[in-house]
């Protein structure tokens, strides 16, 4: 027998956040996965929302690429607004 | 493009570049995560430690589940069922964690029901009263948090996560069982004998959760290096120590140590001699409850495998029907 | 003080109590894992109903007593669930049908139960309904897998259908007391919970390719306190302590 598929689990804490990765499950279909993130993932209340994604499913950056990719956002200083001096006197901006 | 290999503890040829740049993520307190590259023996190290936590929390479901159905109020039968419950979860957790590191659940598993990886010897020892139930909440759950606070920081990204989440669901554990322990040491004189009992019981196996001497371990000091571990065995073991005895004080029970006194000099308890011979007995399986413990485990893999056949055939025949 | 409503929140009560502990059963040694926190969810839920239905039962007692101690200390002769729930755990076929047949009574009793004419009663029923929705959601979803799927399972879902058929029907009886508490509207009409129920289980049934038995010997007792042999080895298990050590705070 095969093993149950593992599936991640996302849960939003409240209306308003983002769902966040809480962690990971086995289950053998996603109403399953759903019905288990529910008991296993929220027991204390974490959640209004879950999301399950089959982990297979999902595709990822390659960690040895880390620099090559991440890296060139580093010196991009012109896209933050403190690049910009502004004269005292100007508000509200 | 790498010059000469090192070799790293467990006689793995690593190439001296990346084990360099590796110690200095480590040495820089930056999380390793899943798919970057380690040497092969952390992750062997973790495997084995992740691996053997994730089964003690399975198999520390067994003593204490055996009182679920015999609690002696509704409340305290909600309370035991929450708490196994929440073992069972953290089983969950860590196993999940352990999967990011290339092995699945099923290797885990099977690896647990063939008694070829370990798990805390503490749940080898019996809980024949009501008040083990107490004594295994204060004293073994206060044992695990001394020891997984400081894993919250450890250098493997899961498993730091996995136990920050554990830890702050266990923050119940150790208090509802001082709380019984409380109860019955200020019940009746009945009560009271079988809550020193229970701690009679399992103040030196609870002592010997923190593993052996520094001295006897043999995977401590790469540990240490790796951050995987934070504190020795003997620093945690004393620090739990000196947290209990003044517990024990409050509740009027004694601790079966006739060694154990304040010294002043270092400012901790001295305690007396651990029986290494039984701890090393009980890791081999001849402790009081070991085949009992690991039967109940097989028994119920044996029992929910047509369960989970089901589960998934219903799942391909699905599949099927959607495809035609 | 009402001594129909105490007798029926008992019922309730003890009809919760009874599927709480035998699901607790299961806690460290369900089928996988996730199940195994699953399970235990739910025994929890009805434990927790059962405290609040004794709570109810203490406020229409015309004696002092206490939730624990209805748990406690009352003999099998005192307990009103129907037979279905003290019958032996079984295995996960079993578990999960009996579930299912109980998720579906409460779902349509609590409903109705939402809108009693008695106030407390309608707000306990209410908490209780949110979390058998969800246990229905799981037993229903279970009830498919297991018979939809493999040969061994699908058997297994039949032995267990043609074991509890027949305890079914004693769901829906009556008696004076409660006849009383139905006039008053405080409790529906239990025949229209039958009839809802059957429709209910029998589509899934259907749905789910079981065959309903044919005949058998029919459960009933639960109300005037006549019970299987298995719910004295319960108690002895559930009250050792209490019983053993009398009067004790724990």
């Amino acid at each position: 027998m095969s093993e149950m598929k593992l599936y991640e689990v996302f849960i939003r804490a409240k209306s308003g956040l983002n769902h966040r990765h809480v962690g990971s499950l086995h289950a053998s279909d996603p109403q399953m996965a759903l019905l288990n993130a529910r008991d296993v993932y929220t027991r204390r209340k974490e959640g209004v929302s879950i999301w399950v994604v089959e982990a297979e499913q999902i595709t990822a950056s390659n960690p040895a690429q880390e620099h090559e990719w991440f890296d060139p956002a580093e010196d991009k200083v012109y896209r933050h607004p403190t690049f910009y001096p502004l004269d005292k006197e100007v508000e509200n901006m | 493009m790498y010059s000469q290999g090192l070799k790293d503890a467990e006689g793995q040829l690593e190439p001296a570049e990346l084990m360099a740049e590796f110690q200095a993520r480590i040495d820089r307190e930056e999380k390793i995560e899943p798919r970057d590259w380690m040497p092969e023996a952390y992750r062997k190290t973790l495997i084995r430690q992740m691996s053997q936590h994730a089964h003690s929390e399975i198999v520390g479901q067994l003593p204490e589940g055996n009182w679920i159905t015999r609690a002696p109020s509704l409340k305290r039968k909600m309370i035991l069922l929450a708490k196994v419950q929440d073992e069972a979860g953290h089983g969950l957790y860590i196993y999940s964690a352990t999967e990011t590191l290339g092995v699945t659940r099923d290797q885990l598993t099977d690896e647990l029901l063939t008694g070829k990886a370990k798990y805390s010897s503490i749940f080898n020892y019996p809980t024949p009263s009501w008040a083990d139930i107490g004594a295994v909440g204060w004293l073994v759950d206060g044992a695990a948090i001394m020891n997984q606070v400081p894993l919250c920081r450890s250098s493997y990204g899961p498993y730091a996560r996995s136990m920050i989440r554990i830890c702050k669901e266990e923050s119940f554990h150790q208090r509802q069982g001082y709380e019984i322990m409380t109860v019955l040491a200020r019940g009746t004189a009945a009560q009271k004998d079988m809550a020193q009992r229970a701690l009679n019981r399992f103040w030196w196996p609870a002592l010997m959760m923190f593993g052996p001497s520094d001295k006897d371990s043999k995977h401590s000091e790469q540990s240490m290096k790796w951050k995987i571990k934070r504190f020795t065995n003997d620093e945690l073991r004393q620090k739990f120590i000196d947290a209990t005895v003044p517990q024990a004080e409050h509740l009027g029970l004694t601790i079966p140590d006739p060694e154990l006194r304040w010294n002043e000099e270092t400012g901790q308890y001295d305690h007396g001699e651990i029986n290494w011979q039984e701890f090393i007995d009980v890791i081999k399986g001849n402790g009081p409850c070991n085949k009992e413990r690991l039967q109940a485990r097989i028994n119920a893999h044996e029992e929910g495998e047509w369960v989970r056949e089901a589960a998934e055939v219903y799942q391909q025949k699905q599949n099927q029907e959607e495809a035609a | 003080m009402n001594q129909d409503l105490y007798q029926f929140a008992l019922r309730l009560a003890d009809t919760s109590l009874t599927m709480g502990q035998r699901l607790a059963e299961w806690c460290g040694h369900g089928p996988y894992l996730e199940e195994d926190v699953a399970l235990t969810n739910v025994s929890l839920d009805l434990i927790g109903h059962a405290q609040m239905f004794y709570q109810l039962a203490c406020d229409n007692s015309e004696t002092s007593t206490s939730p624990d101690d209805l748990a406690f200390l009352r003999d099998v002769p005192e307990y009103r669930n129907p037979l279905i729930t003290e019958l032996p755990r079984g295995d996960f076929a079993y578990t999960t049908l009996k579930q299912y047949f109980i998720d579906v009574y409460h779902l349509h009793l609590y409903q109705q139960l939402s809108v009693s004419s008695d106030e407390q009663l309608a707000a306990l029923a209410q908490k209780a309904l949110m979390e058998v929705k969800y246990h229905l959601s799981r037993s229903e979803a279970w009830c498919q897998r297991l018979s939809l799927s493999t040969e061994e399972a699908h058997e297994k879902m039949q032995k267990a259908l043609d074991d509890l058929w027949f305890y079914t029907p004693e769901l829906f009886e009556t008696d004076e007391s409660m006849q009383r508490l139905m006039t008053a509207s405080v409790i529906p009409d239990m025949g229209a919970i039958q009839t809802v129920w059957q429709q209910q289980t029998e589509q899934l049934l259907e749905d789910c390719q079981l065959a309903k038995p044919e005949n058998g010997w029919m459960a009933t007792g639960g109300l005037v306190g006549e019970h299987t042999e298995h719910l004295g080895y319960m108690l002895a298990d559930m009250q050792f302590l209490q019983r053993a050590y009398p009067g004790c705070e724990w």
